[in-house]
């Protein structure tokens, strides 16, 4: 594939990377739009919510059949994971980590497609650049890491009012003393943004240092150049390094996707508890 | 890599899968996981039930197979008691029914010794006349020496 791809540009290795890890971009500065990233972010978001809404549509209290079996098994074991975590009415804990979960475990699982695929997708359509991975961006991974903030300070907000949330910025952890004020204030906002900065960097990282991976196994192909030695160790080496780490990556898919379910759970359950 | 307004779409999109999943899926899995639980509680409650109402119909039919074998083997003894007791009253019955025809027959075997020996007697006397008159050697008239005769046949039945 990465031959094929790579001859037809008549690039090299460092062309092949820098290609691949370019955005389809729209507009300009910070007006830029990965229209890739926004496509199939957009587009797993649909399919997760059209599949889950399809089983939910059919849910009763009878047998339930595999489908819905199957998507049922999903959400007992997230609710489990929120019940363990957050005490008190969790629907929208539940719905929280059930979203973060599928949409992130269906765009990570973007990453196991053949590595030129998409982008060969895209050229047909006249696209130049194509990344397919929306959990790649930093756009991605931090717009969900940014929702969590809100709903972390809104959660706050709610279990102690206004004046509580606040009193709670100056007086905690050190003391209400006034020459603590700022330090205090220092400390929380460390302790608030580390939050949804590693969530966020945490996903994008894994995921990107993946994709990367996939890219370097896919450059073995720019040494099969005919029939040589050298060419069929450089073409075995990619399928089974290219399979090995394909099966690897299964693990990170869903791990990461676990991760970023499990953490936004706890940190609203933190925010909400008193001081 | 550097962050972009792609970051405002994602929080959108983001946001509105949130909604959505807040307001059309969670609710009705969780009311039909929540119902399932329901009615599976219901149908082992319901079984428990079940399994209870029939150990107190076995028992009760225990009962009454019991009851209805005592009264069956004190009707038994009653029927044994009363056979023995028509046994011994027909074999009372039978003996004194045995007795009298015993006695009857006894009663007629006398009146009968004693109506041969009348007629014995007589013949005894119209032999003995028969004898006498072939003695004599003459007839004996019957009519007037009958007085004499019964005389003599009276002695011979006595003797």
């Amino acid at each position: 594939m990465a031959t094929a791809h790579g001859a037809e540009h008549g690039t090299t290795p460092t062309d092949y990377i820098v290609h691949h890890l370019t955005h389809l971009k729209v507009g300009e500065g910070f007006w830029t739009w990965h229209f890739d990233t926004l496509l199939i972010s957009a587009a797993l978001a649909f399919l997760t919510g059209w599949v889950f809404r399809a089983a939910a549509r059919r849910a009763n209290a009878g047998v339930p059949g595999k489908f819905v079996g199957f998507i049922e098994w999903v959400y007992e074991f997230v609710d489990g994971q929120v019940a363990d975590i957050y005490h008190g009415d969790r629907r929208f804990m539940v719905a929280l980590a059930l979203s973060l979960f599928t949409w992130i475990v269906a765009m990570n699982t973007m990453d196991l497609l053949p590595i030129d695929l998409p982008g060969g997708i895209a050229s047909l359509f006249g696209a130049q650049y194509f990344r397919v991975l929306p959990t790649a961006d930093i756009n991605g991974t931090m717009a969900m890491a940014l929702v969590v903030l809100l709903l972390i300070i809104v959660a706050a907000i709610r279990a102690k009012g206004i004046g509580g949330y606040l009193h709670e910025w100056v007086s905690a952890p050190f003391g209400s003393h006034p020459l603590l004020w700022i330090p205090n204030v220092i400390l929380n906002a460390v302790e608030l943004l580390s939050k949804p900065v590693s969530l966020g960097m945490r996903l994008f990282g894994n995921m990107f240092a993946g994709e990367l991976l996939f890219m370097l196994i896919a450059l073995l192909g720019f040494l099969v150049v005919g029939a040589t030695g050298g060419s069929v160790a450089a073409f075995i080496g990619q399928i089974l390094m290219g399979t090995a780490w394909a099966i690897f990556h299964i693990l990170i898919v869903v791990l990461q996707a676990y991760i970023f379910m499990v953490l936004p759970v706890v940190y609203i359950a933190m925010a909400e508890e008193h001081h | 890599m550097n962050v972009n307004a792609t970051f405002i779409g994602q929080m959108i999109v983001f946001a509105i899968l949130l909604w959505f999943f807040w307001k059309f899926i969670v609710p009705p899995i969780a009311q039909a996981i929540n119902d399932r639980q329901k009615k599976i509680a219901e149908g082992l409650a319901a079984a428990e039930r079940g399994q209870r109402d029939l150990d107190e119909a076995k028992s009760r039919a225990d009962a009454v197979v019991r009851e209805a074998r005592d009264r069956a083997s004190q009707i038994l003894d009653q029927a044994n008691r009363r056979s023995n007791e028509m046994i011994d009253s027909a074999k009372q019955t039978a003996s004194a029914e045995g007795e009298r025809v015993l006695e009857s027959a006894r009663a007629e075997a006398e009146s009968e010794t004693s109506r041969a020996r009348d007629q014995l007697r007589r013949e005894v006397g119209a032999l003995a006349v028969a004898g006498a008159s072939r003695l004599l050697g003459r007839e004996i008239d019957a009519k007037a020496h009958a007085q004499l005769l019964d005389q003599l046949a009276e002695e011979i039945a006595r003797g």
